[in-house]
């Protein structure tokens, strides 16, 4: 591997410290900014601080790949994109201003444009990591298509921190579109669901659909023609600022989020029929074309809504608020709950980074 | 002793027909696509249903005898070459369409379903399967789980990884999970993403729930031809630069346009010394804007000609060129040896140039198509198997085209997986300590090792021998150690 000696010393530090933990059966807690803390499993003992690897390694627009460094932070990168206008297409949620890219991968959240341009994972090309022997390890690549060994760097993709530390990612690009506009239309949520999935089956360039307070909002984007004729198809009013409007609801800025009550994520079949799991309509909304729905609730009622989205093909847990990882993640099948251990066991032997 | 026993226990679970023992029987299936390696396996079990499925693995297991399953056959790695001491496992009886979700945009198949079967199926709704390999007439869905299989549209709309939602999956021991959920995500790690593409070492797949795609309102095709390879290669990256994603962008070089030509009659212009495809698709109000400004950025670049399809049928034939290079190669020389590389586009001329080299040094021919838009290069490299040597020399040839691909920062196989084929340059790409994390992998799923052995991830023993190899003789004599027919 051939590292500059910045990365050196860098990688050298952590594998100092990962091994000095292994050897007396310390832990290590990976951490960025802090900014998705409330959302994974908890993390203990002395800290890597991710943030002190820091920078784009390698941008080629033309070649629509990005290699970044774990620290950087997630704004840092979309604004050197934009730039050369593209994107991270899977629309990361930041949860904060300093977010981190090693923070996003390990979390492995996507954005409103999930549904439509794929998730996090489907725009991972590589990943280096360091695991908990201090081994520093190279996994896929920074070419587009590659099927060489098993596609570790996806299994490492919202792995939450318990297999290692993830030193360096390398992502897909896309363009931005040249046009985009928002339409809102006053649905039920019924309706909602059926016209998400109908619409985006008759190829209308949709990059993303919400439902909240009773409003429908649709998103459109592409070629400026291709906009503005799917706009007048679908019908509908225009949203003023709708990027606002966007970036508010990925990063849960939206009114739908605020006050102490848990959220529940619920993620099911995009068709699933509406069902009043909450006490009224005003504490769910629905998002990605209707495969995931977000509920203000109790924890008590957790049971209940999971029984729900297993009806319905998908799992549920407490996004916000969670007490325990039993809340915040459904258990496994036996047999799966067995691979997941022993592929744990192998990446990180001597238990120093998060348990599953 | 114990094999009798074996054989006996495995005639109770099948019916006698999906059993094949005798050596005639057994023929049909000594080989893939990768038709220079060849061997008869232990049996051939086809089961009819998962059940049948899960019985045959769990007495396999039992017996710790090896298992390599097979799709099709298509599989261009011999990632199902047998053994003479595995079981093969064919799932060519487990074909039914099982569900369509035509409002949710899925389908629930068998893995024996042929990728073309599930878009023909689903075509009444609008909607189709994206991946589409050049085989898809032939190839099965659990084929192309199994290789991650991409084909020419996947810049725009991804692999198989990128289109599949569920799986259920029989492991080694018989055991039945379900990977991945009917939502857009599952909990825990993302054993959906390991098991795509993994190549038959981890599990056998037995339902695949896939992501239908809605059928784009019209697509046209773009054909550019340019005065140099490098040229065209430039018109990609100027393509990409203008933030296009075309549907699909290939390009083909003179040798394959002429071998291409006296087969199909695609209507490539012979006189170029490269051709590009540039596929445009949705809204006809998209797609009028992005082929005008495809034609542009051609016009810039230098092309010297550039056709736009008129209508289906000539769109269909531009492409019939392309998806034929394979057997149009295969009429023009007695054998050819497919290469798979994907390298960072920026180093195509650089990489173009030094297969030129290497063809005049092994005194063979060489085609190139290129899936251009994403970096992935074959190299057709023409051969006569009956000609003494010719055969290691294409292989020799082979082997230094994909070690120049990771040394140019790509990889070895974009799309066909490694299987036997690469198995050596594995070693080349990956260390030491990132095989014995593969095989660690491995070992969570299957514990003794028992599925598609020697596939895909090298021992470090073999990489060992393979370094001393190529130090003792300056140069790689890959596969030396297996059968040749």
């Amino acid at each position: 591997m051939c590292l500059t000696s910045y990365e050196q010393i860098m990688i050298e530090h952590w594998q100092s410290q990962i091994k000095a933990a292994a050897a007396k059966g310390a832990k290590l807690a990976i951490r960025g900014s802090g900014s998705k803390a409330f959302c994974g499993p908890v993390a203990n003992g002395e800290i890597i601080d991710t943030r002190e690897h820091v920078g784009i390694v390698e941008y080629e627009p033309n070649e629509l790949v990005i290699v970044v460094r774990c620290g950087t932070r997630i704004a840092d990168v979309e604004k050197a994109m934009a730039d050369a206008g593209q994107m991270l297409a899977f629309e990361p949620p930041h949860f904060g201003e300093h977010a981190t890219i090693g923070g996003m991968v390990a979390s492995g959240l996507s954005g409103p444009r999930r549904p439509y341009a794929g998730a996090l994972r489907d725009f991972v090309l590589g990943c280096k990591v360091l695991d908990g022997k201090g081994d520093h390890l190279s996994f896929g690549g920074k070419v587009m298509k590659n099927v060489a060994g098993f596609d570790v760097s996806r299994l490492l993709t919202g792995s939450q921190g318990t297999l290692g530390v993830i030193t360096e990612v390398a992502f897909k690009c896309l363009p931005v579109p040249k046009a985009q506009q928002t339409r809102v239309f006053e649905f039920d949520a019924q309706t909602a669901i059926e016209r998400m999935n109908r619409w985006y089956g008759e190829a209308n360039p949709i990059t993303a659909t919400t439902w909240v307070g009773g409003k429908l909002y649709v998103r459109l984007a592409g070629a400026a023609p291709a906009v503005q004729s799917a706009a007048a198809n679908l019908g509908g009013e225009a949203l003023a600022i709708d990027a606002d409007w966007w970036r508010n609801w990925r990063e849960q800025k939206h009114e739908f989020f605020a006050g102490d009550q848990p959220l529940i994520r619920l993620a099911c079949k995009s068709t699933a029929a509406w069902s009043d799991l909450a006490s009224n309509a005003e504490q769910q909304a629905i998002d990605w074309g209707g495969a995931q729905r977000w509920l203000r609730a109790s924890a008590a009622q957790l049971p209940a809504v999971r029984a729900w989205a297993k009806t319905q093909g998908g799992h549920a847990g407490i996004f916000r608020g969670a007490n325990s990882e039993a809340e915040r993640s459904e258990p496994l099948q036996t047999a799966l709950a067995a691979v997941q251990a022993k592929i744990k066991a192998s990446f990180d032997p001597y238990q120093v980074f998060s348990s599953l | 002793m114990k094999s009798a026993s074996f054989f006996e226990a495995l005639a109770a679970l099948l019916p006698a027909e999906n059993l094949k023992i005798a050596e005639e029987d057994m023929r049909p299936y000594e080989c893939d696509g990768l038709s220079m390696y060849r061997a008869l396996p232990k049996c051939v079990a086809l089961p009819a249903n998962e059940a049948e499925l899960a019985a045959v693995m769990q007495l396999c297991h039992a017996h710790r005898v090896p298992v390599v399953a097979r799709g099709a056959g298509t599989g261009l790695s011999g990632g199902a070459t047998p053994s003479p001491d595995a079981l093969l496992l064919s799932t060519a009886k487990m074909m039914r369409i099982l569900d369509i979700d035509a409002l949710g945009c899925t389908a629930r198949v068998q893995p024996g379903v042929r990728n073309l079967a599930i878009s023909e199926a689903v075509s009444q709704y609008g909607l189709y399967y994206a991946p589409d390999p050049s085989s898809q007439i032939a190839c099965s869905i659990g084929g192309n789980v199994a290789e991650n299989s991409g084909g020419v549209h996947c810049l725009k709309y991804g692999l198989t990884i990128h289109n599949i939602r569920k799986l259920r999956v029989v492991l080694m021991t018989g055991e039945i999970v379900e990977l991945g959920t009917d939502a857009l995500d599952a909990p825990g790690y993302d054993l959906l993403a390991l098991m795509i593409g993994s190549e038959g070492l981890l599990g056998i797949v037995t339902e695949v729930t896939v992501k239908l795609t809605p059928k784009p309102q019209l697509a046209q095709v773009a054909m550019a031809s340019f005065a140099s390879v490098e040229a065209a290669g430039a018109a990609v990256g100027y393509i990409i630069a203008a933030g296009i994603i075309p549907a699909g962008l290939e390009m083909m070089d003179k040798i394959a346009t002429e071998a291409v030509e006296g087969f199909v009659h695609a209507g490539y212009d012979l006189d170029a010394a490269a051709i590009l495809l540039c596929e445009s698709d949705g809204t006809p109000e998209e797609v009028a804007d992005e082929m005008a400004r495809v034609s542009e950025v051609l016009r810039n670049a230098g092309a010297t000609d550039i056709k736009v399809s008129q209508n289906e049928a000539e769109r269909l034939r531009y492409w019939s060129g392309r998806k034929n290079a394979f057997p149009a190669t295969g009429r023009i020389s007695p054998d050819y040896y497919c290469m798979d590389g994907t390298i960072p586009r920026a180093q195509l001329p650089r990489v173009l140039n030094v297969i030129a080299v290497l063809s005049a040094k092994y005194n063979l021919r060489c085609a190139n198509v290129f899936h251009a838009g994403d970096g992935n290069l074959h190299p057709l490299i023409m051969f006569d198997a009956n000609v003494p040597g010719e055969l290691e020399r294409a292989e020799e040839f082979g082997a230094e085209i994909l070690e120049l691909c990771v040394e140019v920062g790509g990889t070895i196989t974009g799309e066909h997986g490694v299987g036997i084929e690469k198995i050596n340059q594995m070693c080349v790409q990956f260390s030491p300590k990132e095989l014995t994390r593969m095989h660690e992998i491995k070992h969570a799923f299957d514990e003794h090792g028992l599925l598609n052995p020697g596939k895909a991830v090298p021992t470090l023993h073999r990489c060992a021998e393979f370094g001393k190899m190529r130090i003792g003789q300056g140069k790689p004599m890959p596969f030396s150690d297996l059968p040749r027919f």
